[in-house]
């Protein structure tokens, strides 16, 4: 493809026209800031390990209506139904009522998809849309911002906990035309409020798709959101997926994302702690494999005194697989006893498997604590040896530590449920890898 | 003249008052112990003999062999003669041990009007006193309570407190988290340092300390206020009855 | 006032001890007029009567330069530098020919260089350091060169060693530092004027230790030194650099390249006590420090160790690095940086694994104070071929007051499974605790801020060279005194 951009700016002109004023507006701005950035290149810092190839060189097609209506024989799941408070199903980025149900949830949450929390003129989505992308000069999320079509919304009112799991499902991909979806979510806890989230990414067999996702998070004063996003795209998907995190005094976000899928995915996180005792933990783990490249790239804004956050990014990486990692803590001026801690270790299995890694401290405070460490290189080859000795096949051994490593992580999701489903995800993977291992040795 | 002689003691921190009134008289050669509940105001007592910025005297006198203290910085009271062992040690990554006491040291003797000990004189008085206390070596090498394990940091304060040689001495609780041996290391290394010209005061939460360094008299802390004084067997009647008897009126105890 | 506060003051007035280097030498000088253009640079490689490949380099370097702008990635920014305006040229008068020894020197220059603890005559009766004093754009003096030549070793000026060995220089200069490495890199290829030459033979243990000393004195001049020392098989050299320029309003431009060079079993450690003019409290003058330093180990075995004291210039920009090419070959690199007032500094440095079981270490401390800016920016790279390779970074930031900054911004790429990186970071302060613990044993309040401090960046002050330490001691403003044990 000759111009990639131009492609683009083709694509969002054959957007059709909204009615609301506001929303035509945002997207404006949105084609705005897109149209001066363009798609991210290498030479961008933010962007220098990470090349969204596919984007360059191929002929998207504008996901709409006609391809949400697609058949789907699986819908992945991390909970016991009983558990579940709402399930809500995506494909190719629109909303499938017939797949869906909201039936569990307590009075005055709402559940469901953007458009409709949109028809319904609810003033909180046009809020937390609005403050999105401010000040973010993200050439993803502009693009986002001017395509968005739907996505989930989720609002949970004054001192309302959801005690079941919210599960949101998306599905992308299974057509013949290579889709470009971009689902735009928004989540709103008010006061004391508390919910559960559990997004998987999928694909619909293992076509060439790209989704660009953006969250955006308002967390209230002592609102508690936890947020679980597992990536198990087809190696032919591109993604892009961001949460923007407002937070008010003595919230809490506890974020957790897996990534096994995807041929290139990017994941951002954007967190602003706007209010004293507002803390944040972010999580992580990447297994990949073949040519697969995924990225995490964090940002917490430490903007007032009494913050903390935490996070936590482990991955494993064989054959050619690449990981990115770019975590950046931000303490602003009077932002006094913050705690930041930031750790990212990757363990390198294949000959050609390349992490970079850059954990970023930017610090206008004095009376702060704040650490990062990073570490990469490969299992323990004594404990290796060890576990050998005593009878455990190499496999087995290298799948136990690789377990042991990535447990760390895995021992920090607080619901059990989706703690086993993450582990018996990890020994699926795990089990790919030693039919890979095999062929290498 | 008493060693120490606290008069109608009023402290505040963050505005809250926590000591309301405190009266103490301790001579050379005494031990006295200070018993008390959690949130008693056991450790501000300490940090407020001692100076610490933040505990705010409001009303009354700590009289140190006769002169007020209360305006006085905290290393003219160490160098006046006052120590105190902290209940948390703290750590001093980079500075050894060594350094540090040979700076504290000769800055005592300074102010004193005596002449510094070089590098040479240092060493013979520490090899000395660790031999008494039968600290290692290496644990002199090393930074300051860096990486030392809570048996090594109360340790390390009880040695400290042997080349300084103060005339009084305020350990807080010098006994937490120490297991029994350790807590009789460092007993028989407080008791070396009793003498007539020394007076201590103990400030423990738990009776077992009043075994090893047997106490002249004790007092209960309470609601920030000394709510009974006696002999030693006080100590052992509230390691039976423990501190309800005190505690009815504190708001947090 | 909180402890902390008090303290924040201390420091102040230690530090704000006034620039003691900031005098001018009254000297007569033979400066080139303002501006940059072929004709400078004609006329410099005149001066130093250069072969005909060296001006060519020069010119190839100038080409390039014309179309490249200056980086704008580092964390301080400053103003578009009009290169116009500064002269590329600045030699005392009498130095025509290059003095054949000191009785040669002009005594003011000798004087000079006594005042700033450099005293070059005194030097030449104690055995122990070799001294190449670089007075604007040309070495001065160099000291102790006899007995160098005996062991076979040559320390002079570049300028000298373009005359007696241009072999070595053309064969090594600009082979670690290309000419169009960075913009700053490129214009020192296209005006450097002198700095220090070294080649230690096979096998050598240079017998002193080696040092040059720069000096920026006239107004509107900037200083382009290149030094190049070339380590043979087997052969070690400890050296030394020390800066220093007066106090001025206007921002002087300190352009250098440092090239080292490795082979098997060499080893070379380079430390620095650098001690540019900061500026005023204002942020008003001030030396930008934009240097290129890089080492080459090449052989096997080889080491090279970076030691760094910063403590002046109002910007500093430099990431002495090392690319250990050689197998087992050892690149380390400790660091103090401090920041006062309004200076800013971005430093690091980067480690490029490319031969099997290469190692690495980085000890970077910085301390940020005032309003200053300080960041650490740091790259370890293993390559796909850098079998079991290792990489230790440790690196950590103390601020004094709530109204300075400290970033820390490491790059860790690894493409080898084989390989280990390891990076540590922390930020902290001088706590409230710490404080009181030590005044509580009778230390005054500044005595134990300097402790800390010296606690702090104990275990890069380990590295220096006894001479350095204690200038380095001094320079961080603390006192040796009884911390040896």
């Amino acid at each position: 493809m000759t111009n990639p951009n131009q492609h683009f700016f083709d694509l969002l002109a054959a957007q059709p026209g909204e009615s609301l004023p506001w929303l035509q507006a945002l997207r404006i701005r949105g084609n705005t800031s897109f149209a001066e950035t363009g798609l991210p290149t290498i030479k961008r810092e933010e962007w220098k390990f990470t090349r969204m190839e596919p984007l360059e060189n191929t002929a998207y097609v504008l996901a709409t209506d006609e391809h949400t209506t697609q058949n789907v024989d699986l819908i992945p799941s991390a909970f016991d139904t009983n558990r579940l408070a709402a399930r809500l199903v995506f494909v190719n980025g629109g909303y499938r009522d017939d797949l869906s149900h909201n039936s569990n949830l307590p009075n005055g949450v709402f559940c469901g998809s953007l458009r409709s929390a949109v028809a319904a003129g609810a003033a909180w989505v046009q809020d937390a849309l609005e403050q999105s992308d401010n000040g973010l000069e993200n050439p993803m999320i502009s693009l986002n911002t001017a395509a968005l079509r739907d996505g989930f919304a989720i609002f949970v009112p004054r001192g309302v906990v959801v005690d079941g799991v919210v599960e949101v499902v998306s599905l992308n991909g299974g057509t013949n035309a290579s889709l470009a979806v971009f689902p735009r979510n928004v989540i709103v806890l008010e006061q004391n409020a508390q919910a559960f989230v559990t997004v998987h990414e999928n694909g619909l067999g293992d076509t060439q798709c790209f989704a660009d996702s953006v969250s955006n998070i308002q967390l209230t004063q002592n609102a508690s959101l936890s947020l679980a996003v597992l990536g198990e795209q087809g190696s032919h998907a591109t993604s892009f997926y961001a949460n923007l995190v407002q937070q008010s005094r003595d919230s809490r976000f506890n974020s957790f994302n897996l990534s096994l899928g995807g041929g290139i995915s990017r994941t951002e996180q954007h967190i602003s702690l706007e209010g004293e005792g507002a803390e944040c933990r972010l999580d992580g783990i990447y297994l990949m494999r073949g040519e697969q490249h995924c990225d995490h790239t964090t940002r917490v804004d430490h903007r007032v005194p009494h913050t903390t956050s935490n996070e936590m990014f482990k991955g494993v990486l064989d054959d050619r697989a690449r990981a990115v990692f770019q975590g950046k803590i931000v303490v602003h001026p009077d932002a006094q006893q913050t705690d930041g801690q930031m750790l990212n270790k990757t363990i390198l299995l294949g000959d050609g498997a390349e992490i970079d890694s850059k954990p970023e401290l930017e610090i206008y405070a004095d009376d702060v604590k704040c650490a990062h460490g990073a570490t990469s290189g490969q299992l323990d080859e004594t404990a290796l040896f060890y576990l050998r000795t005593r009878g455990i096949p190499e496999h087995l051994a290298r799948g136990l530590l690789v377990q042991s490593f990535v447990g760390e992580v895995v021992d920090r999701i607080a619901d059990t449920e989706l703690r086993d489903y993450v582990l018996s995800r990890i020994m699926d993977w795990l089990s790919g890898n030693a039919s890979n291992a095999g062929e290498q040795a | 003249m008493a060693m120490l002689e606290i008069e109608n003691l009023h402290v505040t921190v963050d505005g809250a008052e926590i000591l309301k009134g405190i009266n103490l008289s301790l001579s050379g050669g005494e031990v006295h112990a200070i018993m008390g509940p959690n949130g008693s105001g056991k450790s501000t007592l300490s940090y407020a003999i001692a100076g610490r910025d933040g505990y705010d005297i409001t009303e009354g006198k700590i009289l140190f062999r006769g002169q007020d203290i209360v305006d006085l910085s905290p290393e003219e009271r160490a160098a006046e003669g006052v120590f105190l062992a902290f209940q948390y040690p703290v750590e001093i990554p980079g500075v050894a041990n060594t350094t540090f006491l040979k700076e504290a040291l000769n800055a005592i003797r300074r102010h004193r009007g005596e002449d510094e000990l070089d590098a040479m004189q240092f060493v013979r008085l520490l090899r000395e006193k660790v031999k008494e206390l039968g600290i290692s070596d290496e644990m002199l090498k090393r930074a300051v309570n860096a990486g030392f394990s809570g048996g090594e940091k109360k340790r390390n304060e009880i040695l400290q407190m042997s080349v300084l040689e103060p005339a009084l001495a305020v350990l807080d609780e010098t006994d937490s988290g120490l297991d029994i041996d350790a807590l009789k290391i460092v007993a028989d290394g407080v008791n070396r340092l009793r003498g007539p010209d020394r007076a201590m005061l103990v400030i423990t939460h738990y009776q077992r300390l009043l075994d090893y360094i047997v106490p002249d008299h004790v007092h209960v802390l309470a609601d920030g206020r000394i709510q009974q004084s006696g002999g030693k067997e006080l100590a052992l009647e509230l390691e039976k009855n423990g501190y309800a008897a005190f505690t009815g009126n504190t708001e947090a105890a | 006032m909180s402890a902390t506060a008090e303290t924040v003051d201390q420091v102040n007035t230690l530090k704000d001890e006034k620039y003691k280097y900031g005098f001018v030498t009254d000297i007569e000088s033979d400066i080139a007029p303002p501006g940059l253009s072929e004709e400078t640079i004609r006329f410099i490689s005149a001066k130093k009567n250069e072969p005909e490949w060296l001006l060519a380099w020069r010119l190839k370097a100038f080409a390039y330069w014309q179309t490249i702008e200056d980086p704008d990635w580092q964390k301080p920014k400053f103003p578009k530098i009009d290169y116009q305006e500064a002269s590329y040229y600045s030699a005392p008068k009498d130095m025509k020919d290059g003095p054949k020894s000191l009785d040669e020197v002009d005594p003011e220059l000798l004087a000079t260089y006594e005042k700033l603890g450099i005293p070059l005559r005194e030097q030449e009766m104690l055995a122990g350091v070799a001294v190449d004093a670089v007075f604007d754009s040309v070495s001065v003096a160099t000291t102790f060169k006899a007995k160098l030549e005996e062991a076979g070793v040559i320390f002079c000026p570049i300028s000298e060693a373009v005359q007696r060995c241009p072999e070595l220089v053309q064969k090594y200069m600009g082979s670690v530092v290309p000419f169009n490495d960075n913009s700053f890199a490129t214009l020192n290829s296209a005006v450097f004027t002198d700095g220090s030459f070294v080649y230690i033979p096979k096998g050598v243990r240079c017998p002193m230790e080696l040092s040059t000393y720069f000096r920026i004195n006239e107004k509107n001049t900037g200083q382009f030194e290149r030094t190049l020392i070339i380590a043979d098989e087997g052969s070690y050299v400890s050296y030394l650099e020390g800066c220093t320029a007066p106090m001025r309003d206007e921002n002087q431009l300190h352009a250098a390249v440092v090239e080292l060079i490795a082979h098997d079993d060499a080893e070379i450690k380079y430390s620095t006590v650098q001690n540019w003019y900061p500026g005023d409290e204002n942020g008003v003058g001030g030396i930008y420090n934009f240097v290129t330093k890089r080492a080459a180990c090449r052989g096997r075995n080889s080491k090279v160790s970076w030691t760094q004291v910063e403590t002046g210039s109002a910007i500093t920009w430099k990431y002495p690095s090392c690319v250990l090419l050689g197998d087992n070959s050892v690149g380390e690199f400790y660091s103090i940086a401090i920041t006062n007032n309004c200076q800013m500094a971005d430093t690091g440095t980067k480690m490029i694994h490319i031969g099997r079981n290469t190692s690495s270490r980085i000890i970077s401390k910085g301390i940020s104070a005032g309003r200053s800016d300080q960041t650490y920016r740091g790259l370890v790279r293993m390559a796909n071929k850098a079998d079991s390779a290792r990489n230790y970074t440790q690196c950590d930031s103390l601020l004094i007051g709530d109204r300075c900054g400290a970033h820390t911004v490491p790059y860790i790429e690894s493409k080898n499974a084989s390989a280990m990186v390891e990076h540590e970071a922390t930020t902290s302060t001088i706590s409230e605790d710490q404080l009181f613990y030590l005044r509580q044993r009778g230390i005054d309040e500044e005595t134990a801020v300097a402790l800390v401090v010296n606690g702090f960046c104990r275990e890069v002050l380990q590295q220096l060279p006894m001479e350095f330490a204690v200038e380095a001691q001094k320079l961080v403003g603390i006192s040796l005194e009884g911390s040896v044990g």
